[in-house]
C-alpha cells in the first residue's frame, strides 16, 4: 500500500457514492439493532429494488447515531432525521426524500442533544458503513499513519500527541503523551502494544459504540501509536460480552490486512504491526492495566503490583503501551490536524472532548461526545432533557463503582479531570447515570458495594474481606437493623480500603460510600434512626415485588 | 524450545473437537491461548466439563488445577450445562436504576430458581449480566440471545410463561 494506492480508493470510492443522489442511513449499532433496525433497512433495500432506483438511492448500514433510546433511527441526505422506524415505513421514507419528511417520525435535530455536541471520535459513527474499509477510507480515513509514516518521525508523533495535552479515557486521565514517550524509552527485545476495550463499569457503551461505528478509526489509532513508540505486536482486549463490536472489528483487521495497512513494510517503510483480539472473559478487574496483562497471557486476571510498570515491564515481560478504545480513536484527528488543534478545545488541565454514555433518569439516553469543561447542568438538563414524568434530579453518578455521586448542588460544576475528582467522583470510562428522587442514595451504594464484592479477585485481603464487610453493614442499613456503631466501622474500612488494597478497584470501592455519606448523610440517618428509606426503596424483598406489578399493572 | 510432547486425542469422536484443535494450532499450543482455548470449547459445547478442561489442560501442557482456576474466575465461563432457553436479566446501573431488581425478583418467584441456576425441566436457564451496554433501553432483557429494551415485570413473566408452558 503506498499513499497514492490509498489516494485512489478514496478517489473510485467518491465517485462511486457520487452515483447516488439519495441516500438512507439505517443504524446499525447494538442498540437500534435490538429494537429491530435490521428488518427496517431489510424492507428499505426491498422497497429500493421494487421501485427500481437502487442506482441513484443508496440504503446504508450505519454506526451509532447517539439517541440510542429513540432507535430504531434512520437518517437521508435530505437532512431528515427519523425516529422509532419500523420496517412498514420503508415506503413513507423512500417517499419522503423527494417531497415532504413524514412528519410523524420525524426527530428534531435543532435541539441541545444535537447542537450541543462535538464530535471528533464520533465523527464517523452514523455516517459511514463500519464494514467497508474504503467508506472510512473516503472520510479521510488511514491519511494520518500515512502522514505520520512517511513525513514525521516516531519522535514528532509522540510530541504531537503531547501538545494535543490528550489524557487517558480509561479514566484515570494519566497524560497520554507520557506515557508514549515512556514506552518508546524503554528498551526490550520486543514491545507489544495493547488496546483495553474490557468495558467493564455497568452503564458505560462508549467503547463498544466507537468498536461498531468505526472500528478502523481504532486501528488507524493503534497503528500510529504502534509506529511512535515501536511496537510491532498488539492485541485489543474485547469483553466476550461484545458480539457485535468483535465481528466488526474482526472484520476491520482482515480489511487492513487485505490492503497492506496492517503486517508487514507498511507502506513500503521498515514498519511492521501485527494485530490480534484477545477476547475478555467477564472479569471487571480486568480494566486495570496489570490484571488486564494476565490476562492476555492466558492466566487469571489478577493484578500484581507497580512498580514496574507495564511501559517497563508488562505482557510477557516486556515493554508495553496500554491505552482505551477511546484515546486511539482520538488519535488520528491529532495527527492529521495537529496537537495545537486539538489543546484548543476543552479546559486548561482536560482538552479535547469526552464520549459519555448518558443514561437513567433522563429524557434522552445515548452516546453524546460533548467539550471537556460543559457543565454537568448542560449535560442533564439541556443535552439530557431534563427528569422524565416531572421528577425531581437527585444525583448524577459517574465513573460506575469507582466514582461517585454527585448532588445538585455540584451541578455547576465544570466536567473535566480535576473538577469531578474534587467532587469525590472520578471522570472514569464515561457512564453518567442520573438519578431522581426516586432512587433511594444507600441502596445505591449497597449496589456498588454488591458490585465489588463480587468482583474483587481476592488477591488482597482489604478488598477481599473489606468489601465483604462494607456490604454487609450497607445491607444492615438498608435493612434498618444498623446500629451507629456500624457506621463507624463502615466509615473505618473506607479509609481501610483507599489506602491499603493492591489495585484500583480496592482502592476506589468506597467511592460511592464516601460520596454518598458526603452529600446524602440525612439519608442513611433516616434508614438507622428512624428506620425509614426517603425515597420508599429499602424494604423487605416481597414489598419489592409488589411494587414492581404496581408499576407495570 | 519445548520438547516435543505427542498432541493428546480428543474424547469422543465429536466433531467439535476439531474446533478446539483448531483454536490450540491456531495459539501454537502455547500457554497463553489457554482463554481463547476455553473460548472456543464453550461456544462449541455451551459449557465447559471435566473431560474439556482435561484435554485443553493436557493440549496446551498446563496444569488442570489452572485450567480449572481460570474457567472459574472468569464469570463467562460456565461449568454446568445451560437450560434449552436463557433469560439474561442485565443488572447494569442505568438498568438497576429503572427497576431491574424487580425484574429478577419476579423471575425469581416464578421460576423458583436463583441466578445462574437452571430450572429442574431444563426448559430455561436464568442469568444476570453486569452491564449488557445497552442502557439506552433499560431495563435490558436478553432472551435466547435476543435483547429486548423497556422491559416491563408483566412483559417478562408473559415471555417465561411461553417457554415453560411449550
Amino acid at each position: 500500500m503506498t499513499p497514492e494506492e490509498l489516494d485512489q480508493i478514496a478517489e473510485s470510492e467518491r465517485e462511486a457514492q457520487s452515483q447516488f443522489t439519495q441516500r438512507v442511513n439505517v443504524c446499525v449499532a447494538a442498540g437500534c439493532l435490538s429494537c429491530q433496525s435490521q428488518s427496517v433497512k431489510d424492507a428499505l433495500d426491498q422497497e429500493v429494488t421494487r421501485r427500481g432506483t437502487k442506482d441513484h438511492c443508496q440504503v446504508k448500514g450505519v454506526g451509532c447515531m447517539g439517541l440510542c433510546s429513540e432507535g430504531p433511527l434512520v437518517s437521508t441526505s435530505n437532512g431528515v432525521l427519523y425516529k422509532k422506524v419500523e420496517a412498514s415505513d420503508g415506503a413513507a421514507i423512500l417517499d419522503g426524500l423527494d417531497g415532504e419528511p413524514v412528519s410523524r417520525l420525524v426527530c428534531p435535530t435543532d435541539v441541545p442533544f444535537f447542537q450541543r455536541q462535538k464530535k471528533i471520535v464520533l465523527e464517523n459513527s452514523g455516517v459511514i458503513d463500519p464494514d467497508r474499509v474504503e467508506d472510512y477510507v473516503a472520510a479521510k480515513g488511514y491519511t494520518a499513519l500515512i502522514k505520520a509514516l512517511t513525513e514525521m518521525t516516531s519522535r514528532e508523533v509522540i510530541d504531537e500527541v503531547t501538545k494535543s495535552g490528550l489524557r487517558g479515557r480509561g479514566g484515570a486521565g494519566y497524560p497520554t503523551g507520557l506515557k508514549w514517550s515512556t514506552v518508546s524509552k524503554s528498551v526490550g527485545t520486543q514491545k507489544y502494544l495493547v488496546c483495553n476495550a474490557d468495558e467493564g463499569d455497568p452503564g458505560a457503551f462508549m467503547d463498544r459504540s466507537v468498536l461498531e461505528s468505526d472500528p478502523h478509526r481504532v486501528l488507524e489509532g493503534m497503528l500510529i501509536a504502534a509506529y511512535a513508540v515501536g511496537a510491532s505486536e498488539g492485541y485489543i482486549y474485547v469483553r466476550a460480552e461484545y458480539p457485535l463490536a468483535i465481528k466488526r472489528l474482526r472484520n476491520a483487521i482482515r480489511q487492513a490486512e487485505r490492503i497492506g495497512l496492517l503486517g508487514s513494510n507498511i507502506c513500503g517503510t521498515r514498519f511492521s504491526f501485527r494485530l490480534d483480539v484477545r477476547l475478555g472473559a467477564g472479569a471487571f478487574v480486568c480494566g486495570e492495566e496489570t490484571a488486564l496483562i494476565a490476562s492476555v497471557e492466558g492466566k487469571r486476571g489478577t493484578p500484581r503490583p507497580r512498580p514496574p510498570y507495564p511501559a517497563m515491564e508488562g505482557l510477557f515481560g516486556q515493554p508495553t503501551l496500554i491505552n482505551n478504545v477511546e484515546t486511539f480513536a482520538n488519535i488520528a484527528p491529532i495527527i492529521r490536524n495537529g496537537g495545537e488543534w486539538y489543546a484548543g478545545i476543552g479546559t486548561e488541565k482536560s482538552k479535547g472532548t469526552k464520549v459519555f454514555a448518558l443514561a437513567g433518569r433522563v429524557e434522552n439516553t445515548g452516546l453524546v461526545e460533548v467539550p471537556m469543561g460543559i457543565s454537568l447542568r448542560e449535560m442533564v438538563f439541556e443535552i439530557g432533557g431534563g427528569i422524565p414524568e416531572g421528577r425531581r434530579f437527585k444525583a448524577v453518578q459517574t465513573g460506575g463503582p469507582s466514582g461517585g455521586c454527585l448532588p445538585a448542588d455540584c451541578l455547576d460544576m465544570p466536567v473535566d479531570y480535576e473538577s469531578l475528582a474534587r467532587a469525590g467522583s472520578i471522570m472514569g470510562s464515561g457512564g453518567m447515570i442520573v438519578m431522581d428522587e426516586s432512587s433511594c442514595m444507600v441502596d445505591v451504594a449497597k449496589y456498588f458495594m454488591d458490585f465489588c464484592m463480587t468482583e474483587s479477585c481476592g488477591k488482597c485481603i482489604p478488598c477481599r474481606v473489606g468489601t465483604y464487610h462494607m456490604h454487609r453493614i450497607l445491607s444492615a442499613i438498608a435493612n434498618m437493623n444498623a446500629t451507629p456503631e456500624d457506621m463507624k466501622m463502615l466509615e473505618q474500612l473506607c479509609d481501610l480500603l483507599k489506602h491499603t488494597s493492591l489495585c484500583g478497584l480496592g482502592q476506589s470501592a468506597p467511592n460511592p460510600v464516601v460520596s454518598t455519606l458526603r452529600s446524602f448523610a440525612e439519608e442513611y440517618r433516616a434508614h438507622i434512626q428512624d428506620h425509614k428509606c426517603p425515597a420508599g426503596v429499602c424494604g423487605a424483598q416481597s414489598a419489592a415485588v409488589g411494587a414492581g406489578e404496581r408499576e407495570t399493572a | 524450545m519445548p520438547s516435543y510432547v505427542a498432541k493428546p486425542t480428543p474424547p469422543n469422536q465429536d466433531k467439535r473437537w476439531k474446533l478446539v484443535d483448531a483454536t490450540i494450532r491456531r495459539q501454537g499450543a502455547q500457554q497463553r491461548g489457554l482463554i481463547e482455548t476455553l473460548h472456543t470449547v464453550q461456544e462449541a459445547f455451551g459449557y465447559l466439563d471435566e473431560q474439556a478442561l482435561r484435554y485443553v489442560a493436557m493440549s496446551l501442557r498446563v496444569p488442570l488445577s489452572r485450567a480449572y482456576g481460570v474457567a472459574t474466575f472468569y464469570h463467562f465461563f460456565t461449568l454446568k450445562p445451560a437450560g434449552e432457553h436463557t433469560c439474561v436479566i442485565c443488572m447494569g446501573t442505568a438498568c438497576y436504576i429503572k427497576g431491574s431488581q424487580h425484574l429478577l425478583d419476579a423471575v425469581q418467584h416464578d421460576l423458583g430458581i436463583g441466578p445462574g441456576e437452571t430450572t429442574a425441566d431444563k426448559k430455561v436457564s436464568l442469568l444476570t449480566a453486569r452491564c449488557l451496554g445497552s442502557c439506552g433501553l433499560a431495563p435490558a432483557v436478553v432472551y435466547d440471545q435476543e435483547v429486548a429494551g423497556k422491559v416491563g415485570t408483566a412483559a417478562v413473566r408473559e415471555h417465561l410463561k411461553k417457554w415453560t408452558h411449550a
